[in-house]
């Protein structure tokens, strides 16, 4: 199959950039989306061009690296599924694609189809962990946890931290990957001593990297390529109401 | 080069604990005074760095992805052993000890693999403490599952998800040493060259994957945990970036490498399905205790797999291996599956892969069971190929996926170069000349929260902190060494792209030096690495400049040192003239025709040493004992 793709190009973060398009010839609906464009970046590299650049890795769906849109919707049409590991068998001979990189002020566009997203990280380091030192554990089968909170706390875990989420929300949010973390340890015995003074820095994190705040559109939940149910932004929320409450009243440093 | 391994004294279930007595120590007061580099982020790495910055050491951690929590290890599936005996099934540390040994076909460093198996226990009470959400009982305590080549139920998972769920705990135990200061993250910065002085490891240089900046960084110790080198088959399990440049260029600069040519290939991945194929990807092994592996009989046989009449199918594990059937080790299902498609059995548009059907399975315990056992993976499996496994049998073919070989490292993982420590798949201690399933991520976990950040000061107590910094001329000279080596490859300005030049190095790897060794193969792999290397440095084109992100010149930098190293790699397969574990030479088999060892004249570890590109390397040994578990021949029969 050929099909026309209408690519975003830009040479660096200071750079405005730019649709540009190719033709992408003697497509096997057997490859994989990112084969594709390897392919056609071979064909741009051998004709003196400099290809494409996105960020990839595992091409199985989970190390988080790939993603951009694809005619506005991020990682493509396949839900549940990761643009590594999207099918060119999901489009048709002589379709006409866009590809976009993800849009958000909080994540600047390194070149073409590749952003930074290093504001996760240090959402992550504002808290999203269970202060425990190498050594310091318990005997693990010491304390029980029930089925359903372990399964529950594995569906909120299963975060891979690809950004689509907040490439969907109209307000740039990146809610639903905080809510992944306050979620997963908030529902685990282990998580608790921490519960709430971790979802007020994590929050606090989220707000000052400049992503806007959740109104409740769930474009998220239907971008997640892991199935992220919005949820946990409730439940995130009822968490961060308690903690502001509670916290306001107790005294400095305790 | 000297190999000393440094093992410890006394009986093999108290060296580690007398070796933890005798060690140097650093007083806590003074750990802060050193600086320690870490290299790579997956599980060893950052499980490493997190438990040093704890210790109260400056860490200063690498990793060439935008983030700590997009290394390789993420994408583990199965599962990590630990000997906690939870099932009552008769498991102790002295069994997993003894399985790790044998599993590696005895070429593994007894006391190394007691100690792994000793502190497999406390790997998952950290775990659990961090919240890793380990699948569990309805009573609440932790479950298990059975893995190849054990006899007990020893594997603790999170779903098919175990590594992610892995790597989340120590990504976050590493972001919380971030925050308390006492690790500094260096994201997209690729380690290309070990600086050493007098012989002593003491920085690294970088380049900064986003600016093109090459930095200097000097430290006390360097910790490298950069994972392995299957993707010198191009086609593999790996990630993409997964590659051999950081132990590479710490071999050229004096570190040893040890048994490259033990390679793991998983029996069950899903087969190429065209030239522009970019990696593989594996299905659990899991799969292999309800699925059936077939052939057609007749290899003109072309029909679907559902239209093939019971008795003209070929059973072959099953006919082969009556005990065992399905459920042979890795390397036995991976070759067997070879031969049949060299026969011209194989199966699918491309003829290049075997049936795992699951149609007796779903007659004998119905869709829903087979669904709650593999649904997961059967989707996974229907999103790649477009073909539904409920309904034909499913295609599968042997992939690279493992290697054991790696950095030469003595009983503390510090390497031939002092100062220098290697951790993970990046060092080859633990799994001999073959792993079993589950024991990367404890082997990783183990080196990274409980050996290195306990050995490095066993080291670092006898050195004085920050005597070297930057300004020394090696730094210098390392520097421009290295900037040297992208200029160069930026001005080759050919017509083709590294990928073409991997893809056919990975053809040539796969060929010789792949599931089946012979010498002529292995010859001729010798012959035609250094002419497609001669070509890569004349024909290759790397676009843009060495200022700012250029993925290009990234991929062209990992090739190139991939054709360096397989030449090591061919070496190490012809100089070891036996069949071990996962190393096959047809001409050294059993009357089964399986893998024949020699323990008379190869019980010991090759160890490499460089002496320049497109030289022959020297070979030295570590003699291998075998006090506690003595050797014996493998039989699946």
């Amino acid at each position: 199959m050929d099909l026309k793709l209408n690519v975003w190009r830009q040479s660096g973060p200071e750079d405005t950039g730019g649709f540009v398009s190719y033709d992408a010839k003697d497509v096997s609906p057997d490859m994989s989306f990112l084969e594709m464009l390897d392919v056609v970046n071979e064909r741009i590299l051998e004709t003196g061009g400099d290809p494409i650049a996105f960020d990839h890795d595992c091409r199985e769906g989970i190390c988080g690296s790939c993603g951009m849109m694809i005619d506005g919707v991020p990682h493509g049409p396949k839900s549940m599924t990761t643009v590594c590991q999207l099918h060119m068998r999901s489009f048709e001979d002589g379709d006409e694609l866009t590809l976009e990189p993800w849009r958000a002020s909080s994540f600047p566009v390194l070149k073409d189809l590749y952003v930074d997203r290093t504001p996760f990280d240090r959402i992550i380091a504002s808290g999203g962990y269970i202060s425990v030192r190498t050594g310091s554990a318990d005997e693990a089968n010491a304390d029980p946890i029930r089925k359903r909170d372990a399964d529950a706390a594995f569906d909120a875990a299963a975060c891979i931290g690809c950004g689509a989420c907040v490439a969907a929300c109209p307000n740039a949010s990146a809610m639903l990957f905080t809510a992944s973390k306050v979620a997963h340890l908030a529902h685990l015995p282990q998580g608790q001593t921490e519960r709430y003074s971790r979802v007020l820095d994590m929050v606090d994190t989220h707000d000052s990297e400049g992503f806007g705040n959740c109104t409740n559109h769930g474009a998220c939940q239907n971008a997640c390529p892991k199935g992220i149910s919005v949820d946990y932004i409730a439940q995130l929320n009822r968490d961060l109401f308690k903690a502001t409450v509670t916290t306001a009243a107790e005294p400095a440093g305790s | 080069m000297e190999l000393n391994a440094r093992i410890p004294s006394g009986p093999v279930d108290k060296k580690w604990e007398n070796h933890r007595f005798e060690m140097n120590l650093v007083n806590p007061a003074n750990k802060r005074k050193y600086d320690v580099i870490v290299v790579g982020t997956g599980l060893a790495g950052a499980s490493a760095a997190a438990t040093m910055g704890e210790l109260g050491y400056n860490v200063h951690a690498f990793t060439h992805h935008e983030s700590p929590r997009r290394a390789h290890s993420i994408a583990a599936q199965g599962g990590i052993n630990s000997a906690k005996n939870y099932q009552n099934d008769g498991d102790s540390v002295y069994r997993l000890f003894y399985d790790t040994v044998k599993g590696g076909d005895f070429r593994s460093r007894e006391a190394n693999v007691y100690r792994l198996a000793e502190v497999s226990l406390n790997i998952i009470d950290q775990a659990v403490a961090q919240g890793v959400p380990f699948a569990r009982e309805y009573g609440g305590k932790l479950a298990n599952r059975s893995f190849g080549g054990a006899q007990v139920s020893r594997t603790f998972y999170a779903r098919g998800q175990t590594g992610q769920q892995l790597l989340l705990g120590a990504y976050q135990a590493l972001e919380r040493q971030v925050r308390a200061g006492k690790v500094t993250m260096h994201v997209a910065k690729e380690m290309l060259d070990v600086v050493v002085i007098d012989g002593v490891a003491r920085g690294i240089v970088t380049r900064d994957l986003r600016t093109g900046k090459i930095e200097r960084h000097a430290a006390d110790a360097v910790v490298l945990a950069t994972g392995g080198y299957s993707n010198v088959f191009f086609l593999s399990t790996n990630a993409q970036k997964c590659n051999v440049t950081a132990t590479w260029r710490a071999h050229k600069r004096g570190a040893g490498f040890a048994n490259p040519c033990f390679t793991q290939i998983h029996p069950t991945c899903i087969p190429p399905s065209g030239e522009y194929q970019s990696k593989l990807t594996l299905m659990s092994e899991s799969l292999r205790n309800d699925g059936r592996i077939w052939v057609p009989k007749d290899p003109e046989d072309k029909r679907p797999g559902n239209d093939i009449p019971e008795d003209e199918r070929d059973y072959y594990l099953e006919r082969l291996y009556p005990s065992f059937g399905n459920l042979t080790p890795r390397d036995i299902a991976s070759r067997r599956a070879k031969e049949q498609v060299d026969a011209g059995h194989g199966v699918g548009p491309l003829e290049n892969g075997v049936f795992l059907d699951f149609k007796h399975a779903i007659e004998r315990l119905g869709k829903q069971t087979v669904e709650e056992r593999y649904g997961n993976l059967f989707e996974m499996y229907e999103r790649i190929t477009g073909e539904d496994p409920y309904e034909r049998p499913m295609r599968i073919f042997p992939a690279p996926h493992y290697t054991m070989g790696g950095l030469w490292v003595d009983y503390d993982l510090m390497t031939t170069v002092p100062g220098l420590f290697a951790a993970g798949e990046a060092n080859f201690s633990d799994h001999g000349a073959n792993r079993l399933g589950a024991s990367a991520l404890m082997q990783g976990l183990a080196d990274g929260y409980f050996v290195v950040p306990l050995t490095i000061g066993n080291y670092l107590a006898e050195v004085t902190p920050g005597t070297v910094d930057t300004s020394h001329a090696a730094f210098a000279d390392t520097e421009r060494a290295v900037t040297d080596r992208q200029t160069k490859l930026l001005e080759v300005d050919g017509t083709r792209s590294a990928a073409s030049f991997h893809r056919e190095l990975g053809r040539i790897m796969w060929e010789h030096c792949g599931m089946v060794r012979t010498e002529e193969g292995l010859r001729t792999a010798l012959k035609l690495i250094p002419e497609l290397r001669e070509q890569f440095w004349s024909e290759v084109r790397v676009p843009g400049t060495g200022q700012g992100l250029n993925p290009e010149l990234e991929q062209a930098g990992r090739v190139a040192d991939f054709l360096e190293f397989a030449e090591v790699m061919c070496w190490d397969a012809l100089t070891r003239d036996e069949s071990c574990g996962a190393h096959y030479r047809p001409e050294h088999v059993t009357d089964e025709g399986e893998a024949k060892r020699d323990d008379e004249n190869f019980s010991h570890s090759a160890v490499w040493e460089f002496k320049g590109v497109g030289e022959e390397p020297v070979r030295h040994t570590e003699e291998l004992e075998f006090p506690n578990v003595p050797p014996s021949q493998r039989s699946y029969k």
